[in-house]
């Protein structure tokens, strides 16, 4: 349906074949999070591997750090319609996470955990294979507290509720189990592409 | 709680009913839904803009009617001179025209169920549409609810809902108004003449009766952190502070 009135922006120099349908592209970085900004010390700061109810793992902020690095730029969408191009991310991959623990494949779906007691789903075929990371720093620099800081999951091709900050661990689950905002009205994988923003999208 | 969200929000096509000029930078349109919804007071809908050529856009508008009247859904849009949507609505939408918009959205940002405690309310600017639609609805039901609200503002013509709330202020029982004017001084005793900080959020918490079950916090994202901040200092569990950030 055409909106009376309406052409918008459009100022496109950029190729819009990088913008999924009904976003648009930001320069800023805005920020969406439901409640207080978490404030974690990296001396406090732990991240757990489970397999189902079952701790493999655990990792202190030094530990994790001296963990293979992986650096990624990428494309990211928010299901509030905003895009933002070329953003540099450092991190720990997802990969090396499990090689560190000793597990190659452990079940096909897990769960991000988060300090402020957010989680999500991520299909494991999505976080492996260089896919995902957990980010450490956002363009060169520590990761902000108000964008996650310490420490993210990035899965970028995914709408970026997917990508939880304040991450504490990823729990593989046998099931696709819907985690915060997923039990919320969101879609369970989110595929921007496909436009898979609610539910039943 | 969260089974009637998940429900699938499709795309409807809506009359514009009425524009009001709220504030110098702020008009609420009126929309008639052509497929009414039940929602939550605090939920947002989606509005979808599309150009002759098929590009189109989306945007988040919080409601800010009560859910009681929601064949009609109020939507408190602030002009952003820069933006792409928000002056679109100002300056070109009118009374009669169609809009695409799906809703209810969000499961989170949620008047409490069961409100069994006193609630603080906290919003800047446009951020007060979705705690008016609480305000309004906690008149609309007669829940005995204590409810607090304080609301940052530039000046006192920047008030959105201001006529309303002076009006509630006076007429609902346990309902406690606080202004917070950031760029002119107070008009009356109960009101600041600043920033919002700690102390002003634990001064109007105090006008409720007891300590608060919950705090609701609307605006941009800067205000949002000082807002929420206040709100641990008081003694808020994180999990009882929620916040709705409009983004940058
Ligand atoms: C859940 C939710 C509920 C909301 N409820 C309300 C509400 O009730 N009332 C309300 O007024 N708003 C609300 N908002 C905000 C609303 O969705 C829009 O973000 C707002 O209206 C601005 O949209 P716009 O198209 O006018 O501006 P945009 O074009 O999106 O621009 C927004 C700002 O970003 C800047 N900007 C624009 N383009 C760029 C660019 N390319 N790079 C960098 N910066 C840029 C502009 O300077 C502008 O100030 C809500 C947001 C959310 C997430």
């Amino acid at each position: 349906m055409v909106t009376r009135g309406f052409t918008g922006r459009q100022s496109g120099s950029e190729p819009s074949h990088r913008i999924p349908p009904g976003q648009h592209l930001v320069d800023n970085f805005p920020v969406l999070t439901a409640g207080p900004t978490p404030r974690i010390e990296p001396a406090d700061w732990t991240f757990t591997l489970k397999v189902g109810p079952r701790p493999v793992k655990e990792w202190s902020w030094s530990e994790f750090n001296s963990l293979p690095r992986t650096k990624m730029t990428r494309d990211i969408h928010c299901v509030t319609s905003w895009s933002k191009f070329n953003t540099a991310w450092e991190g720990v991959a997802v990969d090396d996470i499990l090689a560190d623990a000793g597990l190659s494949a452990p079940t096909p779906f897990a769960l991000a955990h988060c300090y402020d007691g957010y989680s999500t789903n991520v299909p494991l075929a999505d976080l492996a294979m260089g896919k995902a990371m957990v980010a450490l720093k956002y363009e060169g620099q520590p990761l902000p507290r108000d964008h996650g800081g310490p420490a993210r999951l990035l899965v970028p091709h995914l709408y970026f509720w997917k990508s939880a900050k304040w991450v504490n661990g990823l729990q593989f689950t046998e099931r696709d189990e819907a985690g915060f905002w997923e039990l919320r009205g969101y879609h369970m994988y989110g595929d921007p592409w496909n436009e898979q923003r609610y539910t039943n999208d | 709680m969260t089974e009637a969200i998940v429900a699938t929000a499709r795309w409807q096509s809506c009359a514009i009913v009425e524009v009001a000029t709220r504030t110098p930078a702020i008009k609420s349109f009126f929309l008639r839904l052509s497929e009414p919804f039940d929602y939550t007071a605090g939920q947002h809908v989606d509005v979808r803009l599309t150009a002759p050529n098929g590009y189109n856009v989306m945007r988040s508008y919080s409601i800010a009617s009560a859910p009681s009247d929601s064949k009609v859904i109020e939507l408190a849009i602030e002009r952003l001179s820069d933006g792409e949507v928000s002056p679109f609505f100002h300056d070109v939408a009118q009374a009669g025209d169609t809009i695409e918009l799906r809703g209810p959205l969000g499961g989170h940002f949620l008047w409490p169920r069961p409100a069994n405690k006193p609630v603080l309310l906290i919003g800047a600017g446009s951020g007060v549409a979705p705690l008016m639609a609480m305000i309004r609805h906690r008149k609309a039901s007669g829940e005995p609810v204590p409810v607090a609200l304080l609301l940052s503002s530039r000046t006192w013509g920047d008030v959105l809902f201001r006529d309303e709330l002076l009006g509630l202020e006076r007429s609902l029982p346990d309902f406690a108004l606080a202004l917070a004017l950031t760029r002119e001084p107070a008009m009356r005793r109960t009101d600041f003449s600043r920033r919002i900080d700690c102390r002003m959020v634990a001064d109007v918490a105090g006008r409720l009766p007891s300590f608060p079950g919950c705090a609701l916090v609307c605006g941009s994202n800067a205000f949002a952190d000082i807002a929420a901040d206040a709100a641990l200092a008081l003694g808020l569990e994180a999990g009882a502070i929620k916040t709705e950030r409009y983004g940058a």
